[in-house]
């Protein structure tokens, strides 16, 4: 009898075991193939375009000439961008719940912040397109050009659409916010409590303490927190491409349409008419794709540094 | 800046320390304020063009009043269905074994990889779909939509599940061997059970994040104006539907974009507050 039940548990354990490890297995199997069958479907544009199709800024879908070149430019600039906008407001939120806030208003506000990231990117994008747009064309943007005199340099040059970068570069530093300061937070309650004693000891006052002690104590932390914000930002789909006018073209004023990687394939994907069209929209994906990848990683890595650091 | 600061005043000092933490109150305003006037508009918007029509009535062609997304909201439902028949399963069993084999290098390649893979851009898990799952059928179906929903919620699951299960005590885990469990049963019967609240949460927060995904539908799920249930037909979703109605020039379709919108986000904000009530009700009286 109880032979029998330990033979049978060890082939229980054996098949547990087999399938746990199946599972957690199917995690990097899923990455591997998902990177092969991206790269495969690239392979045709990206090989026989080469470096061109980075740099060249020709998208011809008529004479099959593609060149990506202004989608990584739109990717880039629109996301800078918003992590322009987006970092000093997260870490200052971060910094305010962390250390200042008082108990009974943290809890409420870490909320309200988080929720920024549970509103999906449609219906960011339907806010974009039925307010931020026509604020921006009727409002911010003569705003700028003309009561700030702007109009004439080449960041703010040219007719004021709506549709744009800059709505673009806003409608995504609302979106990523919540992540870098969700990451921000964590780090800073990761500080320990005898860095900011012995701060405060010294004489510091509250800000100095931060400053000086918190803050490079925290900052591999909070880059990663940056840059995961950055991930969000590159790989953004929907709201991107209801707000950013969709045109393939680099030009240097914000206020000027332009294009995404995500959102090139997402506006271009349904209407490819040949499978040309269809590798070099795959190739875009490729390179969005590694991009997001690096990107990923360095994050996960900077934050992990700094927990292990907070832990030891 | 380390040199000249032992020479400002300790007034100036201190009003430059209270300027600062002022801004960071401002910060805190600047940052929850789209948040309220997101909230507002779409109450305002939505709830004026939503009825009963909108849950139970087809869409209707252009030029036609009324009108609903019946299918779309059936259509999210069952895409969640599919999503959550395969993510959850292969989430649980992944961070069984992350939270069982703690330090080995695979283990912490796997907790590495599965953090990568949700920072991907959903649009390229979107692509991904399409090559493997539409392409060679050469038609778009609910499966693929629901497949490419399942690998965005895979990590989510994993890494809740590893999380939860860290939380259980090990004399549990001791305990359930020593009385003479094998370790499967000692696992999946008393380990998991005691997790389970936890897991529940998590696999909530996961089917809340994927509800109101749209990237990687528009090549799988496609959208479909009809309603559908099959498995091998394209189908609507809610976030799919909303898309197509804001970009169109009509104004009742903005109208239904909006209520639209409206309904979906409470779906998620529903999902989320039961995610919270579902741990807190089990593990209230503890350390939070």
């Amino acid at each position: 009898m109880a032979s029998t039940s330990l033979h049978g548990a060890s082939v229980g354990d054996r098949i547990y075991r087999f399938v746990t490890t199946a599972f957690a297995l199917s995690i990097p199997l899923l990455l591997v193939l998902l990177a092969i069958e991206v790269a495969v479907a690239a392979w045709p544009a990206l090989s026989s375009f080469g470096l061109s199709f980075l740099t060249s800024a020709e998208w011809n879908v008529v004479d099959g000439i593609y060149g990506a070149a202004p989608a990584i430019y739109g990717t880039i600039v629109s996301s800078a961008l918003a992590l322009i906008i987006a970092t000093p407001l997260a870490i200052g939120v971060a910094i305010f719940l962390s250390e200042f806030a008082p108990p009974w208003l943290r809890q409420p506000v870490a909320f309200l912040v988080d929720l920024l990231a549970a509103i999906p990117s449609v219906v960011y994008g339907l806010w974009g397109v039925f307010v931020l747009v026509p604020l921006l064309r009727e409002r911010v943007m003569p705003f700028i050009a003309d009561r700030l005199h702007l109009g004439d340099t080449p960041f703010f040059s040219g007719p004021a659409y709506g549709p744009s970068m800059l709505a673009a570069g806003l409608i995504l530093a609302i979106m990523v916010l919540p992540y870098i300061s969700s990451v921000t937070r964590e780090v800073l309650m990761a500080v320990p409590r005898s860095q900011r004693e012995a701060a405060l000891a010294l004489g510091a006052t509250r800000w100095e303490m931060i400053w000086g002690a918190v803050l490079p104590y925290a900052s591999s932390g909070v880059l990663g927190g940056v840059i995961l914000g950055l991930g969000r930002a590159l790989g953004e789909t929907m709201a991107v491409t209801m707000v950013i006018g969709n045109r393939h073209e680099i030009s240097a004023s914000l206020f000027s349409p332009g294009y995404t990687m995500a959102s090139q394939i997402a506006n271009e994907f349904s209407e490819a008419t040949n499978d040309m069209h269809l590798s070099a929209l795959m190739g875009v994906g490729a390179v969005l794709l590694f991009i997001t990848l690096v990107v990923n990683m360095l994050a996960r890595w900077l934050v992990w540094r700094v927990q292990r650091q907070g832990r030891a | 800046m380390t040199t000249t600061a032992p020479r400002r005043s300790l007034r100036a000092r201190r009003a430059r320390s209270a300027a600062m933490i002022s801004l960071t109150v401002v910060a805190a305003v600047l940052a929850t304020l789209p948040l309220v006037f997101i909230l507002a508009l779409l109450i305002k918007q939505g709830a004026s063009s939503l009825n009963w029509a909108f849950f139970t009535a087809m869409p209707k062609p252009v030029g036609e009043t009324g009108g609903g997304m019946a299918n779309a909201m059936a259509g999210t439902l069952m895409l969640i269905a599919i999503a959550t028949a395969i993510g959850l399963p292969v989430g649980i069993g992944a961070g069984l074994y992350l939270a069982e084999h703690r330090n080995t290098r695979f283990a912490w390649l796997v907790r590495f990889l599965s953090d990568v893979l949700n920072g991907l851009p959903s649009i390229v898990v979107g692509i991904f779909a399409w090559q493997f799952l539409v392409r060679p059928v050469k038609h778009f179906s609910a499966l693929a939509g629901g497949i490419a929903l399942a690998v965005m919620m895979v990590p989510l699951v994993t890494r809740a599940t590893e999380e939860m299960i860290k939380l259980v005590p090990d004399s549990l885990r001791e305990a359930a061997l020593a009385l003479g469990y094998p370790r499967w049963r000692t696992s999946l019967t008393v380990v998991l059970r005691t997790a389970l609240p936890g897991i529940v949460t998590g696999a909530l927060v996961a089917v809340a994040r994927i509800a109101g995904e749209t990237a990687p539908l528009l090549f799988t799920a496609f959208g479909n104006q009809f309603w559908s249930t099959s498995l091998t037909q394209p189908v609507s979703a809610l976030p799919l539907q909303i898309f197509s109605y804001a970009i169109s020039p009509y104004e009742e379709w903005h109208a239904l974009a909006w209520a639209g919108s409206l309904v979906l986000l409470a779906l998620i904000l529903v999902i989320s507050l039961i995610a919270r009530f579902v741990t807190r009700s089990r593990f209230g009286h503890g350390h939070d």
